[in-house]
């Protein structure tokens, strides 16, 4: 698509074989997704050489960034008119500019056996990583472990996500993942390296690649329903000074974090763990209003 | 009397506060409520809750029941020209009818739905975005059309569109509150950032007509000063949008009928000096809603037009 004014607007794909649609895996749909850019970049890497080594089965599509407009002038959402795709499948090729690039995506990613993306979180946090999976009626949550990460994640949608990808993909007959690898913005670490191995066992697993990499935690995910997570909220507002972090195991009563006041540095409060688990959501702000949910214990 | 409908603290020495004017005379309950400042960069409504304030307060005798003000439902974004709520993903309009147990905006989402719950009438006033200049309107979701339509029709707007029910929309204030039997009416018109006095008087007019007929308001407006709408129904809405990327030019007015094939304008490149598309009318009607913002991408919205 030609731009006003910038260079012309391009979605690329990388496809590994020709013929069947075993596999699409989207990236950045969002300016800020640059942990999930770079996990594709790795994945288009390895899959060329395997592809080179005969090792992978025709019909995988990365598609590492849907929105390189946003990400190269550090918008979150389409620079525009600041509407989210990720809202707005399944698309219409004669709708609204963002609607356009939904349809124009939603085809070519359309029909595939399996389907993966890269996704983040309307609220700001860091999370266990963990496969989520909108709840229409077509999830399979078996298939959804063998990526074996620590979760798999149900959630009811809302109205409002009824235009998400992963509930499109899935009324439209293809196996939907949206997979969490932590955060956004950083590319170094060992979870972010994880969640490439992930990917390739999943792959593996259902019989795309004939590769195997033993060097991430393979885990015996656990099934649950989003409405299991129990929420820790701060009734107070001010400096949040977190001592427990996502994927950290916690003890009921054990002080999570301390709420700090801003003018004369006492702690106003101690947030203690609720319940014995682990932390599947973490705030990852040090402001707080009053009644956030800064943790969600698994 | 002004009331805090919503308080929570910020992190630093500041309340978050959703105020209401509470203006009660008479001894009837009717209750009617003006909503606006979901989107903030849309801010027609801010003149009709100053203006329906003063008229209602300096006309107290002719008040019977109550009306509540409410000008702005995102004060945050209001003062840092922000549509959306700062520091919140989702469009507060998408996020009804709330959740006690979710983000500050959920909440507070929450809590207005069960101010708002048992009004006799609920007028939620939009001014469309910065892009788009719409002529003043109400809009009106085709299953609730038999109840309202009759109520818009009292508004002093020049049309009424009747919608195509979108599972996404039931997430909006008015789908809400009109779940839970509280007849509620969204009122577009004008342009975001701009106030309109014109348009702003002309809904002024309809909300006391209106009031009038609820018997809130003891005073009827001169017949002939309200207008009488056109109502389109049954998806005869054309939508243009852009075919090219470039700067659309325009020398037309919003609220006009237009012929098939009438030009409403083009899409330039101020760098070549090329029309990269001249845009016509694709259908004979009434042009309701005609592009503001010269900037345009593929697939931008132009205009709308109501077919004759």
């Amino acid at each position: 698509m030609e731009s006003p004014f910038r260079d012309t607007f391009r979605i690329q794909g990388f496809r590994f074989g020709e013929g069947e649609k075993s596999l699409a895996l989207v990236g950045a749909m969002r300016g800020n997704e640059i942990q999930q850019q770079y996990i594709c970049s790795q994945v288009v890497n390895r899959l060329a050489t395997l592809e080179k080594e005969g090792r992978l089965v025709p019909g995988i599509l990365v598609v590492p960034s849907v929105n390189p407009f946003s990400m190269n002038i550090e918008k979150r959402f389409w620079a525009m008119d600041n509407t989210d795709i990720n809202r707005m499948f399944p698309g219409y090729d004669r709708g609204e500019t963002t609607q356009r690039i939904a349809a124009a995506l939603f085809e070519a990613i359309q029909g595939y056996t399996y389907g993966i993306q890269l996704a983040s979180f309307y609220i700001p946090g860091d999370f266990v990583p963990h496969v989520r999976i909108t709840q229409t009626g077509y999830e399979d949550t078996a298939t959804a472990a063998l990526f074996g990460l620590p979760f798999v994640c149900l959630y009811k949608p809302l109205p409002f996500d009824t235009t998400l990808l992963n509930y499109n993909w899935q009324i439209w007959n293809t196996k939907a993942f949206s997979l969490y690898s932590g955060g956004n913005d950083t590319v170094e670490g060992k979870d972010v390296a994880d969640c490439v191995h992930t990917i390739f066992r999943f792959m593996h697993r259902t019989g795309l690649i004939d590769y195997t990499d033993y060097s991430s935690p393979d885990y015996n995910s656990r099934l649950l329903d989003e409405e299991e997570l129990v929420s820790v909220r701060t009734p107070v507002s001010g400096i949040l000074y977190k001592m427990k972090h996502a994927c950290d195991v916690v003890k009921k009563g054990e002080v999570m974090a301390s709420v700090i006041d801003p003018y004369y540095g006492h702690v106003l409060m101690e947030i203690q763990a609720p319940t014995n688990g682990v932390v599947f959501f973490a705030h990852n702000k040090s402001l707080v209003l009053q009644n956030t949910v800064v943790y969600k214990i698994a | 009397m002004i009331k805090t409908v919503v308080s929570t603290a910020l992190p630093v020495d500041e309340r978050l506060l959703i105020k209401k004017n509470v203006i009660n005379h008479g001894n009837q309950n009717k209750r009617i409520c003006i909503v606006t400042g979901t989107h903030d960069d849309e801010l027609e409504g801010q003149y009709v809750c100053f203006r329906l304030n003063q008229i209602i307060q300096q006309n107290l005798e002719k008040l019977n029941g109550t009306v509540e003000i409410y000008p702005a439902l995102n004060p945050l974004g209001i003062d840092s020209i922000t549509r959306g709520i700062p520091g919140f993903d989702l469009d507060m309009n998408r996020i009804f009818p709330g959740n006690p147990d979710g983000t500050m905006a959920e909440q507070a989402a929450y809590t207005l739905i069960r101010d708002l719950q048992g009004a006799d009438m609920v007028i939620d006033i939009h001014s469309s975005n910065i892009f788009l200049r719409e002529i003043p309107q109400v809009r009106i979701n085709v299953n609730t059309a038999d109840t309202l339509v009759p109520y818009a029709k009292l508004l002093d707007v020049d049309f009424i569109w009747v919608h195509e029910a979108a599972t996404v929309l039931e997430a909006t204030l008015a789908h809400s509150l009109n779940s839970l039997d509280t007849p509620t009416l969204v009122v577009e018109m004008g342009v975001g950032m701009r106030i309109n006095h014109g348009y702003g008087n002309w809904l002024v007019n309809g909300i006391l007509n209106l009031m009038h007929t609820l018997g809130i308001w003891a005073e009827a407006p001169e017949a002939n000063s309200i207008s009488t709408p056109v109502v389109s129904a049954g998806n005869r809405v054309s939508f243009l949008n852009a075919d090219a990327s470039g700067v659309f030019l325009t020398e037309i007015k919003n609220n006009m009928i237009v012929e098939k094939g009438e030009k409403i304008g083009e899409i330039v490149s101020p760098l070549t000096g090329e029309v990269f598309q001249t845009v016509e009318a694709p259908t004979r009607g009434l042009l309701f809603t005609l592009r503001a913002y010269p900037i345009v991408y593929q697939g931008s919205l132009l205009a709308r037009i109501h077919q004759f």
